[in-house]
């Protein structure tokens, strides 16, 4: 056999695509312009888009940081841009933005709620991302009363006093399970801590602040406004609202008849009525069920009914979680010997909890969106502070850059809020179903 | 465990109703309802001695009383002299203006955008996403108050149209009027006769129902399909045009005229209601949108590959196929959106639309000291809202659920 020329023996080189079939002429071709319509729709929102940002841009950017008024504002930017240039006023944002973050809160004291703030930061990285130190979680037990000796300073006993109670539960159900049983032992870890709270911790807190005074400026709740307000209340509900919920979301799902219809009752009405409705509630009506004379905290009462409304949210997702697990996940743990609480605890819960996370999270967004709502009862958040600032005499007729400033600030943290449970979703992402 | 039930049924020791699983139960729920009973009535005793020691019993004579202030948007006759229980009435009667109007608009923009987010235009999916993050990540009462700074700081006052040397000027061959106080538009007037335009529109109606009802049976029975879109607009609009003429344009409107410093005539939508409903339909859509976006991906992509394996043409791919397996999962998230909506619409009160809760949970309750009261009603009246509409959804639910073995 010889080599027949007429065969090819090599591989011919590749030859480029088509101009129109490769680079971007091909990308703008399949997803700009593949059809009549859609290049119309393009060519709409290209033109849109030019509009937008020919309005916005020059705005932001020709604007005013030093005056100390609109009418200052506006002076300055003709002086600088022209007569008939229109600009922001970004010195509003500038005069009052310690206010925006703080509220009234004493300004030698800011480094509090910073400090609170950054260790807030540090309390709940472990929670969100598991390959960290474990040890980090014990910042995370302790932070709450942390952060509210932070806050609202005073004495350093009183939190100490109430992180007793707890500690004293918890010995209670490690040691006295040898004396009183398993459920002698549940009951004392509850009502230890409660008679301690009630009878001895104040008693306690006064006392070794007699003998040894540790403790930094208090600051009334009067003071608290601006983010630190939002945050304070959102972090309150959110951490609050996880539990109950799930507590909740088992009670609708029990087969005992009356915890069921108590839960039931409970999460239908609170989601039947508008938040706005709950906060009238704690401001006016809170106080009269309760023993005559008791006047406690307002930010303290907004916070127990966000916590309630928002628990009641979390019930209901909670449960969705619980409805979608297959059948065969509650037999198994009950095939296997799991009584109640330990079928839920370890193999239910993850699971349903895992299929939540999406409603979960849009829960805590709606939650710290909720907390403007304060504003309406006359608390000092973001916009009942920008009220007050558009009736400045000098910032009256603001809009833009106040709102600006807040909404920008709510959609940072909301948004990342909502790509963390997307980066959540995909990390626990098994592959099956 | 299980040991414990191999001991004689019939003895009952008072142990058993704790560590026997057959009478815990009944144990806990009888702890948990005593408990709960000795809540509420502590409650309820202290509210009790609280009102007495305030010398307001719980009654609701206040709502015969005269209120003595003014709403300004109204859809019943209302004065300073009616009752609280009338201002409570026009409350709610806004309250669900502002809701239908909210979930109308809502639902078109939320729809349409949910669409187009799933377009294979690259610039129009973007601009979408950026709508809907935008609007979902920030609280719709910053919305709210937004819209309305808006509205305050950059429409014309109505005295701006007054005179030779105007600065502003009304729309759409003088009859609308946009003014920093509201918007004042045409409003249709009936004169004698007009009752016959109308009985001639509404038989078009029944006659348009009918007539797809036929064109359906036909096509089902012969597969011929009938123009019904052409024809249904033809009786829509011919006869109802025709009689309307013949008997000498009964329906005339009645136009916003300028008098003094203000305008009058026409029908007068306050800036807060267009404030606040513009900022819940447009907070509204963005979820509505995602609702619709995810529905219509929850269709499985083989249902779209087997309509064009029967060679139906993708418009009616869409009408046949997807739509009504995707409108299954759209449907509830797209009614708990509607109750949303109607929830926020409480938030009126930011803006000082008279709401429900602007009249009896604001100036009522303040102007009585009635607190009580008022927020018991105010509260049963949503809750008879929504529990009406979770109802109509679960029988609607009940009704479309896949019928499985």
């Amino acid at each position: 056999m010889t080599n027949t020329s007429y065969v090819r023996t090599e591989m011919l080189p590749e030859k480029a695509p088509p101009l129109a079939q490769a680079g971007a002429v091909k990308w703008m071709r399949e997803n700009l312009f593949s059809s009549i319509p859609n290049a119309i729709l393009t060519l709409l929102a290209l033109f849109f888009l030019y509009k937008a940002l020919a309005g916005t841009l020059p705005w932001i950017f020709q604007s005013s940081m030093t005056a100390d008024s609109l009418g200052g504002c506006r002076d300055a930017i003709k002086a600088a841009y022209g007569e008939d240039a229109s600009g922001a006023c970004w010195a509003v944002i500038r005069e009052r933005y310690h206010q925006l973050l703080f509220g009234f809160y004493p300004s030698e004291l800011y480094w509090r709620p910073i400090l609170a703030f950054v260790l807030m930061l540090v309390a709940i990285a472990p929670v969100l991302y598991d390959t960290l130190p474990r040890r980090i979680l014990w910042l995370t037990a302790v932070y709450p009363f942390l952060a509210f000796w932070l806050l609202w300073g005073g004495s350093v006993w009183l939190p100490i006093s109430i992180i007793l109670g707890f500690v004293i539960g918890g010995l209670a159900a490690v040691y006295l399970s040898n004396l009183l049983g398993t459920l002698g032992s549940t009951l004392a870890a509850i009502l230890l801590p409660i008679l301690w709270w009630m009878l001895l911790a104040g008693v306690f807190a006064d006392a070794m602040q007699s003998i040894l005074p540790i403790g930094i400026e208090s600051v009334e709740s009067a003071m608290f406004g601006g983010f630190m307000l939002s945050v304070t209340i959102g972090i309150t509900g959110i951490a609050l609202s996880l539990p109950i919920g799930i507590f909740l979301a088992l009670g609708r799902q029990s087969n005992l008849l009356i915890i069921r219809s108590l839960c039931i009752g409970f999460i239908e009405f609170i989601r039947g009525v508008p938040l706005i409705t709950l906060l009238f509630v704690a401001s006016t009506l809170l106080n009269y069920f309760l023993p005559p004379g008791t006047n406690f905290d307002i930010i303290l009462r907004v916070m127990i009914m966000v916590t309630l409304f928002a628990s009641a949210y979390m019930a209901e997702v909670i449960r969705g979680g619980l409805a979608a697990l297959p059948k065969g996940q509650y037999e198994a743990a009950d095939a296997l010997g799991l009584d109640y609480w330990k079928s839920m605890r370890l193999i239910i819960m993850p699971q349903a909890l895992k299929i939540a996370i999406p409603s979960i999270v849009s829960n805590f967004i709606g939650l710290f969106k909720d907390t403007t709502l304060v504003s309406i009862i006359g608390l000092l958040d973001p916009i009942g502070l920008s009220n007050a600032i558009r009736a400045d005499s000098n910032w009256n007729g603001i809009v833009w850059e106040l709102y600006g400033f807040i909404a920008l600030m709510f959609w940072v943290v909301c948004f990342s809020m909502s790509r963390y449970s997307m980066y959540l979703e995909r990390k626990l992402q098994t592959g099956h179903s | 465990m299980t040991a414990t039930t191999d001991t004689d049924k019939s003895v009952f020791r008072l142990s058993m109703l704790i560590y026997d699983t057959r009478y815990r139960s009944l144990t806990i729920q009888a702890v948990a309802l005593i408990l709960f009973m000795l809540g509420v009535a502590w409650l309820l005793n202290n509210a009790a001695e609280n009102l007495a020691a305030l010398g307001k019993p719980l009654s609701f004579g206040f709502l015969t009383h005269p209120a003595g202030y003014d709403i300004n948007q109204r859809l019943v006759e209302y004065t300073s002299q009616s009752t609280h229980a009338r201002a409570a009435l026009v409350g709610i009667l806004n309250t669900l203006l502002v809701a239908v109007l909210g979930c109308i608009t809502a639902t078109l923009i939320g729809v349409t955008v949910g669409v187009l987010r799933l377009s294979k235009n690259w610039i129009v999916a973007r601009l979408m996403t950026v709508y809907i993050e935008g609007f979902r990540n920030v609280p719709v009462l910053l919305w709210i108050v937004l819209f309305m700074a808006i509205f305050i700081e950059t429409f014309p006052q109505p005295r701006d149209f007054r005179g030779a040397d105007a600065t502003a000027s009304m729309y759409l061959g003088e009859s609308v009027a946009l003014t920093n106080r509201g918007f004042y538009i045409p409003k249709p007037v009936f004169y004698d006769g007009s009752w016959i335009v109308i009985a001639v529109f509404v038989v078009s109606l029944i006659g348009m129902w009918s007539f797809a009802r036929m064109a359906r049976k036909k096509q089902e029975a012969t597969g011929q399909i009938l123009p019904v879109m052409w024809v249904n607009l033809a009786i829509f609009v011919i006869p109802s045009v025709l009689v309307y003429f013949v008997m000498g344009k009964p329906i005339g409107l009645d136009m916003p005229v300028l008098k003094g410093f203000n305008f009058a005539g026409g029908f007068y939508m306050r800036n807060s209601l267009i404030a606040l409903w513009l900022a819940l339909s447009l907070y509204t859509a963005a979820f509505i949108a995602e609702a619709v976006r995810s529905g219509i991906q929850a269709v499985s992509h083989g249902q779209t590959e087997a309509a064009f394996a029967l060679g139906i043409r993708p418009g009616r791919t869409m009408s046949l196929i997807i739509l009504p397996q995707a409108l299954r999962v759209i449907i509830p998230p797209l009614i708990s959106q509607y109750l949303n909506l109607t929830k926020n619409s409480s938030l009126a009160i930011a803006v000082g639309y008279m709401d429900i809760t602007g009249t009896l949970g604001g100036i009522t309750l303040n102007q009585t000291g009635r607190e009580m009261e008022s927020l018991l009603m105010l509260m049963a009246c949503y809750l008879t809202i929504s529990l009406t509409v979770s109802a109509i959804m679960n029988w609607y639910n009940e009704s479309i659920k896949l019928k499985e073995r």
